[in-house]
C-alpha cells in the first residue's frame, strides 16, 4: 500500500503516469493540464522516468506523435484540455481506428468563445463517437487509479483502443489533497509490460491505417462499433482486479443513498461529492434523495444505468456541455434515449450547469432538488434549463 | 472543518502557502484542501488562496464564501477588497501589518477577533526578503492552532531545501509575536 501524502491533482497523475512507465510522452502544455507536461519532463529530465518526452509544436503534433509511437511499439500518453483536444479531433478516430493503446488525460476546460480557461464538459463531449474509452474521475485518487487501470485497459488484447481519463480542470487538477499513491511494485505487478499486438519497424514492413473504400469501410466500422462494447467486460475485470489488489472499488455507475430514492440526481466528474452533501441534507429532512455518479461514458452502460434508477419517480440528470438546438444536454439525451423503451422509467429533468468555472454548490443541488419536487404535475420533465442563467 | 480565504497580490506566495498547509496538515494525518482562486494571475494583482482543513473526508469542491479566517498577507488591499466579506460570525482576520489589532479593526470597522504580526518585517530581518507568505503561516496557526510548527517543518524542508531554517525561523517568530484582540 502507498503512503498517503499530500500532492497537487496534476503532480500526483503525472507521478502516476511514471509508475506505469511510459516509453513516450508527446504533451503541448495547455492551461489547466500543464502541470502534468511539466511535471512528466521533470521526471524525465532528472533521470526519475526513463522515457522519451517528446516536445511538440501543437496538440495536433502531440496526438500524431503518440499514434506514430505506439504503433511502433512505445508505450506512449499524452495530456490535453479543451482547444488543444478540439486541435487533436481529427486524429482521435484514427488512433481507434488503428486500435493503438494510447492513454490521455483530459484536464476539462471549457472550450472557446468566449476565451475562458475554467472547468467544464465541453471539450470531452464532441468526442464522443471518436471510438475511444472515456471514464471520469471525482477526486485526485480516482484521477491516479483511472490513469493507471487505462494503460491495462487499453493495452489487454481484448481491448486494444485508446483510454481518456477526464479530470475537471481546476476543481481537480488545482486541488492539493490527500492521495495515496499506489508503490512501484505494487504499480510493476498489477501492470505487466506492454506488448503490442504489430509494430512498426524498417526490418518488419507492416501496414497500419491502410485504406478502405466502400467495399470494406462499413465492416471496419462494425468491428470497431463491437470493440467498444467488448471493451467493458476487460474494464470490469481490470476495476475488480484492481478493488483486491488496492481496496479502493470502481464501478460504471456508482449510486449514493439511491436505492431507496424517490428523487435522484446524476452527475459525472468532480461535481459528485459535493452533490453527495445534498443528499445527506435533503435526508436529514426526510426527503428520499439520492446520487448516481456515471463514470464510464464510453462505452456506455445501458445495463446499470437501468438498474440504477429504475425505482426513482423522478431523475435529474446534470449536464457540463450543452447541444445547442438539441434535445438538451450531451448526457441528458444518452440518457433518455437509453431509457425511451422502458416501461417504468422516471420523469426526467435536465439541468445544465457549471459552465465555463460556474461555482456549483450544496445550495445548487439542494435548489435543483425543490425545484423538482415542487413540479408536482411533471411540466417540466423532459425539457432543459440552463441552472442559476441570469436573465 | 476550517476554511481560510487567503488574500494576497500575485507573486506574493499565496498559492505556495495554502499548498504548504495543506501538505502538512495531511501528512500530520489530517484531511485538507488547498486551491487557487482559479483563473489567470497577475503579478502585482489581488488574488485570493483558498485551504481547508478537518479531522475528516473533505467532499466539498465549491468555493470558500463564508470562511472561518481570512488571512491578508498585503494591507495595502485593505479598502482596495472587502477581506471581511463572507466571514462567518465569531470568524477571525489575521494581517500583514506593523499596526495593532485595534488599529485594523478600526480600518476595517469590524468587531470580531483580529490578529496582527509585521510579517513583512520578520521576513525582512529572518530571510532578506519582503515576502511575508511563509512568515505568516506561523501566525495562522497560533491563531487557529490547528496543528503545531513542527508539522511545517518537512514540507518547508522539502520545498526550500537549505533556505528552509530560514523560513521555519520567520514562522516561529510570527508564532510568538502575533498580537490578538478578541
Amino acid at each position: 500500500m502507498g503512503k498517503r501524502v499530500g500532492l497537487e491533482v496534476t503532480v500526483a497523475v503525472a507521478e502516476a503516469v511514471a509508475l506505469c512507465r511510459i516509453d513516450m510522452a508527446g504533451v503541448y502544455p495547455i492551461t489547466p493540464q500543464s502541470h502534468i507536461a511539466e511535471h512528466l519532463s521533470t521526471l524525465v529530465a532528472d533521470g526519475k522516468l526513463d522515457a522519451e518526452f517528446m516536445t511538440v509544436e501543437s496538440e495536433h503534433s502531440a496526438m500524431s506523435a503518440v499514434i506514430g509511437a505506439s504503433g511502433a511499439g512505445a508505450r506512449s500518453y499524452t495530456a490535453t484540455s479543451s482547444q488543444g483536444l478540439m486541435l487533436m479531433h481529427e486524429l482521435l478516430p484514427i488512433a481507434s481506428a488503428m486500435r493503438l493503446p494510447i492513454t490521455m488525460a483530459i484536464a476539462n476546460r471549457a472550450v472557446s468563445g468566449p476565451l475562458n480557461i475554467l472547468n467544464d464538459h465541453s471539450d470531452i463531449m464532441p468526442q464522443r463517437d471518436a471510438g475511444w474509452i472515456v471514464v471520469f474521475a471525482e477526486n485526485g485518487q480516482e484521477a491516479i487509479d483511472l490513469s493507471i487501470q487505462a494503460f491495462k485497459i487499453a493495452e489487454h488484447k481484448d481491448v486494444m483502443l485508446p483510454v481518456s481519463v477526464n479530470i475537471d480542470g481546476f476543481q481537480l487538477t488545482h486541488m492539493v489533497e490527500p492521495v495515496e499513491m499506489p508503490t512501484q511494485e505494487d504499480v510493476d505487478q498489477f501492470l505487466p509490460p506492454f506488448v503490442p499486438h504489430a509494430t512498426l519497424h524498417p526490418a518488419r514492413p507492416v501496414t497500419m491505417g491502410a485504406f478502405a473504400m466502400s467495399d470494406y469501410f462499413t465492416e471496419i466500422m462494425k468491428a470497431k462499433d463491437e470493440a467498444v462494447k467488448n471493451s467493458k467486460k476487460v474494464i470490469l475485470a481490470v476495476w475488480d482486479e484492481w478493488a483486491k489488489m488496492f481496496d479502493r472499488s470502481y464501478k460504471p455507475v456508482e449510486t449514493y443513498k439511491a436505492d431507496d430514492a424517490d428523487f435522484l440526481i446524476l452527475t459525472m466528474g468532480s461535481m459528485g461529492e459535493t452533490a453527495q452533501l445534498a443528499i445527506d441534507e435533503l435526508r436529514v429532512k426526510g426527503v428520499k434523495a439520492g446520487l448516481v455518479k456515471l463514470r464510464l461514458w464510453r462505452p456506455f452502460p445501458f445495463a446499470e444505468i437501468k438498474a440504477a434508477i429504475k425505482n426513482a419517480k423522478k431523475l435529474i440528470v446534470t449536464d457540463r456541455a450543452v447541444s445547442f438546438g438539441g434535445p438538451g444536454g450531451p448526457v441528458f439525451s444518452e440518457i433518455k434515449s437509453a431509457l425511451y423503451a422502458e416501461t417504468r422509467r422516471p420523469a426526467i429533468y435536465n439541468y445544465i450547469y457549471g459552465l465555463g468555472g460556474r461555482d456549483v454548490t450544496v445550495h445548487d443541488f439542494v435548489g435543483m432538488f425543490e425545484k423538482i419536487i415542487a413540479d408536482t404535475g411533471n411540466v417540466a420533465a423532459d425539457t432543459y434549463e440552463f441552472w442559476g442563467v441570469r436573465e | 472543518m476550517i476554511e481560510v480565504r487567503w488574500h494576497g497580490r500575485g507573486g506574493q506566495g499565496a498559492v505556495t502557502s495554502v499548498e504548504l498547509l495543506a501538505v502538512s496538515a495531511i501528512a500530520a494525518g489530517k484531511y485538507a484542501q488547498g486551491f487557487p482562486s482559479f483563473g489567470p494571475e497577475r503579478r502585482g494583482a489581488p488574488v485570493a488562496a483558498f485551504t481547508r482543513i478537518d479531522d475528516k473526508k473533505i467532499n466539498v469542491r465549491s468555493g470558500i464564501y463564508e470562511p472561518d479566517i481570512v488571512l491578508v498577507l498585503d494591507s495595502s488591499l485593505i479598502g482596495l477588497v472587502n477581506v471581511v466579506d463572507g466571514l462567518k460570525p465569531g470568524g477571525k482576520i489575521i494581517v500583514n501589518t506593523h499596526k495593532t489589532p485595534e488599529e485594523i479593526r478600526k480600518d476595517l470597522n469590524f468587531n470580531g477577533s483580529v490578529a496582527t504580526v509585521d510579517g513583512t518585517g520578520i521576513a525582512r530581518q529572518e530571510m532578506g526578503v519582503p515576502i511575508a507568505n511563509t512568515t505568516m503561516i506561523g501566525a495562522l496557526l497560533k491563531v487557529t492552532g490547528i496543528m503545531g510548527l513542527e508539522a511545517m517543518k518537512e514540507s518547508v524542508e522539502h520545498r526550500f531545501g537549505r533556505l528552509a531554517q530560514k523560513n521555519l525561523n520567520a514562522m516561529k517568530r510570527a508564532y510568538d509575536e502575533i498580537k490578538i484582540i478578541n
